[in-house]
């Protein structure tokens, strides 16, 4: 049981980074937005109309992470974000930045200063998957000790390892970025974009897959342990299969099938961090196994029904949420709904009188209730009275029509 | 070259170790910049939606305007909410790393509740900013609900937690750390849970009901007095002004939870010193260590308030020790604070309420909507006031009576670093947001046609 929670760590950081690295690939792709055919305005509002429905859903996949880690492995939590504060500290100012540029989305048109703020903002959707690689790195490379900020400051997150996974990610990002752009372009038809995108996409393919290749190399001297894991067994099998799914991305991406190129890479994303888990397993930070980072019995349980009956309604909600944007449901400046309701002149009663007593009644109810009531369910039910005296004030206040002055 | 940067590190790592006051400063302040937008997130999507239910209703295209236009200032606060409140929880573990490894076990599950909540809302408000022309009305007005429903189910997961760390149980300590945690009990079995959310449930609809308000009286004052104002108008301070005459209500069962859960934080709100049978009430006045000077006395009040019963024994900050007491004046501070100015936003209320019921119109004179205009950005201040009454009050705590807010925080260094970064990155945060409204708020009405 101390390793379904993990399981669900992984997953969600598969979905923080097919579905987030996306976005922040999409930056990455504003600031280089040099050399393609399209403009550069063009590339950027591409990028920008093709995230703004799922920004906020995507980003929210972090949070779950945190929260479930930090419920279900409490110790290893307090270790890793006290060792590894610095750049946990860059990822979150990246992420206000990102944020804001959603925030402001559309807004900054034509406005002084408009490229000075783009470029920052793209800037920090590079630094932040950086930042985020470097601490996933320096918890593979086993530098994060168990404790109250025990590890390195500097080299907990400056070092090979480190820094190659974080370059990965940044490429990663780009790449995913790229594919589902151009995947998005070719629903829109707009051909140039389609074209930069699908170039974008193979170039960001090969680094990736360079950097991955590099990647075992710097292993094998900078963290044996690691290297070991991966090149044996189960880590073995799972860095075959993120290899297969990486070139298997590459051909489609070549042949334009860009929705199950889609696919594929998120398969890549998904069994290389399967892979490093096996890598490591049952080993999470050193000397913590994940039995003994676990917290206990009951909290296990929370965590694993709150998930699974959360999933259950979250998954249907983002399947609609997806159906509805990738089939451009979500898009702007659409056609208006043609179903304009006629006014209807309710025929309004005069219930007036009704309302304010029944207004008054449960102001008095409400408020004695909770004042005199020392605890129980006479103050519930007072505080519940309260409520209906709130709303039912409201719907005088808030529908009644004005006299006339 | 490792070595060089192992030796920075090592340096770095030497400097004075002990952040509490700066990591302290470090969460209020990320905690000010997050909590007014919750109040959006608890209030608005029902204000929204309320505004859309009319125009289903009567067919009024004014409603589906306005409807549309505070959709947009909805969907932009609330992006800003999902940035502020990732950094709330990067700083839980980047500042309390000791907090997180010792008691995750028994409170993490309230955030793991709280991010489906936050999932929700954000699918939920895609698809209903976006969707405006797209869906059906009906389906679209319903795909609005889960919006409301998730910004109010986020905010009593998360008060849950903070409801726990006031008032602990649900698990037993082994050398400093939870063990055998029952998080369920823990966070929902918590009679301290109810006062604290429902507190800030009525808050949610005083500051975003006056804050909207607000920017609506102060067009009202330059002669912007249309139907679509008017209506606009109306609807805003209709919820701030029925929340905040109740909320006194609300106030007075959270200050007997107070008195009879943590006598020591009244003790601090009060300055009381000794232990007094029949204490009286300071206003305003300076605590000078063992007794207000300089205040309003109000014999009993406080005995009569805190116990409604006048004789009733107050215990007062003696009955602790020294290293064991809040810092009282901020604490009075922030205390009167929030009540001076949540009895002004009350009565503020109870005008409009008068005059709209009994009169059937808007107030003419333009001092009320002076008022309201200052009751927008008033409201904020005594929503902060009363988390740092709160929070403050619980010093110095972070699990009350269990473990001391010194030995929860991090060993890392570079805190002030953080915290300087933090306060730039937030101010430009800031006013970009501001400037985001204004011009969301300068935008002409017809370009909502197409936006």
């Amino acid at each position: 049981m101390a390793e379904i929670p993990m399981v669900f760590i992984l997953a969600g950081l598969v979905a923080y980074t097919v579905l987030a690295g996306a976005d922040f690939g999409a930056g990455l792709w504003t600031l280089l937005a040099g050399p393609g055919r399209a403009g550069r305005a063009a590339t950027r509002d591409h990028a920008r109309h093709a995230m703004g429905p799922v920004w906020e859903a995507n980003h929210v996949w972090l949070i779950f992470v945190l929260a479930v880690t930090w419920t279900a492995y409490p110790r290893a939590f307090g270790s890793i974000t006290s060792t590894s504060a610095v750049p946990l500290f860059i990822a979150a100012v990246g992420i206000i930045l990102r944020g804001a540029s959603y925030a402001l989305r559309g807004q900054l048109d034509g406005t002084r200063g408009q490229r000075v703020i783009e470029n920052l903002f793209a800037l920090s959707s590079v630094l932040t998957p950086f930042a985020l690689g470097t601490v996933v790195g320096g918890i593979a490379s086993g530098r994060v000790p168990v404790g109250n900020a025990t590890g390195n400051i500097v080299t907990s997150w400056l070092n090979p390892t480190s820094i190659l996974i974080g370059a990965l990610a940044v490429a990663t990002s780009g790449y995913l970025a790229a594919v589902y752009l151009a995947a998005d372009a070719h629903r829109l038809d707009e051909r140039t974009l389609e074209r930069d995108f699908r170039n974008r996409a193979l170039k960001a393919g090969l680094c990736a897959g360079a950097l991955a290749l590099a990647g075992l190399f710097v292993v094998h001297y900078d963290a044996p342990p690691l290297f070991n894991g991966l090149t044996s067994d189960s880590g073995a099998a799972m860095v075959v299969v993120s290899a297969a799914a990486g070139l298997m991305t590459l051909l489609l991406v070549w042949r334009n099938h860009f929705g199950p190129a889609r696919a594929s890479a998120a398969l890549a994303v998904a069994a290389i961090l399967a892979g490093w888990a096996l890598a490591q397993r049952p080993r999470f930070l050193p000397g913590l196994t994940i039995d003994q980072a676990a917290a206990g019995r009951s909290t296990l349980l929370a965590v694993i029904i709150t998930v699974a009956v959360g999933l259950a309604v979250l998954l249907p909600s983002l399947v609609l949420l997806f159906r509805l944007f990738l089939r451009g449901r979500l898009d702007p400046a659409a056609t208006p709904d043609s179903t304009v309701l006629d006014s209807p002149h309710v025929a309004q009663k005069r219930k007036t009188r009704l309302r304010a007593s029944f207004a008054g009644a449960t102001l008095l109810i409400g408020a004695g209730a909770t004042i005199f009531a020392d605890a129980g369910w006479p103050r519930a039910v007072g505080i519940v009275c309260l409520f209906a005296c709130a709303i039912s004030t409201f719907g005088l206040t808030a529908t009644e029509p004005e006299e006339q002055m | 070259m490792t070595a060089i940067v192992a030796t920075v590190g090592r340096v770095l790592a030497s400097v004075d170790q002990d952040y509490v006051f700066q990591a302290r400063q470090m969460q209020a302040l990320s905690f000010v910049v997050h909590i007014p937008l919750v109040c959006f997130g608890i209030a608005f999507p029902a204000m929204v939606l309320f505004v859309e239910w009319r125009y289903l209703r009567t067919g009024d295209s004014i409603f589906r305007t306005l409807a549309r236009r505070w959709s947009k200032v909805m969907l932009a606060l609330f992006a800003v909410g999902v940035v502020t409140g990732t950094i709330l929880s990067f700083e839980l573990g980047l500042l309390w790393p000791e907090f997180m490894a010792r008691f995750g076990n028994v409170f993490g599950l309230g955030f793991t509740l709280e991010g489906f909540s936050f999932f929700i809302e954000a699918i939920f408000i895609a698809i209903y900013v976006y969707g405006w022309d797209r869906l059906s009305p009906r389906l679209h007005f319903l795909s609005g609900i889960p919006v409301a429903i998730a910004g109010v189910t986020g905010s009593l997961f998360v008060i849950s937690v903070n409801a726990w760390m006031n008032h602990p149980g649900g698990f037993g300590l082994q050398d400093g750390s939870a063990v055998d945690a029952q998080p369920w009990s823990a966070l929902f079995g918590n009679f301290y849970l109810w006062h604290e959310f429902v507190h800030m449930y009525f808050a949610g609809y005083i500051v975003a009901g006056f804050l909207v308000a607000a920017t609506y009286a102060w067009g009202f004052l330059r002669g912007r007095r249309g139907r679509y104002e008017r209506t606009a108008l109306i609807i805003a301070l209709s919820a701030a002004a029925i929340a905040a005459p109740l909320q006194v209500v609300i106030g007075d069962w959270a200050a007997r939870e107070v008195a009879t859960a943590q006598p020591t934080k009244l003790a601090a709100i009060e300055g009381l010193g000794p232990t007094t049978s029949g204490a009286a009430e300071h206003l305003l006045g300076w605590y000078n260590g063992h007794t207000v000077v300089y205040g309003v006395k109000i014999p009993r009040l406080l005995s009569l308030l805190a116990f409604h019963n006048p004789d009733a024994t107050v215990q007062g900050l003696d009955a602790v020790p020294p290293q064991d007491r809040p810092p009282v004046n901020v604490e009075r501070f922030a205390f009167q604070t929030m009540v001076g100015i949540g009895t002004l936003l009350a009565l503020l209320g109870v005008v409009y309420l008068y005059v709209r019921l009994r009169r059937k119109r808007l107030p003419t004179s333009p001092w009320f909507y002076r008022a309201v205009v200052l009751a927008g950005p008033l409201s904020l201040v005594a929503l902060i006031a009363g988390w740092i009454t709160t929070e403050v009050g619980r010093q110095p705590w972070i699990v009350y009576w269990t473990m001391r807010t010194s030995d929860a925080v991090t060993g890392a260094s570079g805190i002030p670093v953080g915290y300087g970064a933090l306060i730039l990155v937030y101010v430009c945060l800031a006013s970009g947001v501001v400037w985001l409204l204004s011009r969301l708020r300068s935008a002409p009405l017809e370009v909502d046609r197409d936006g």
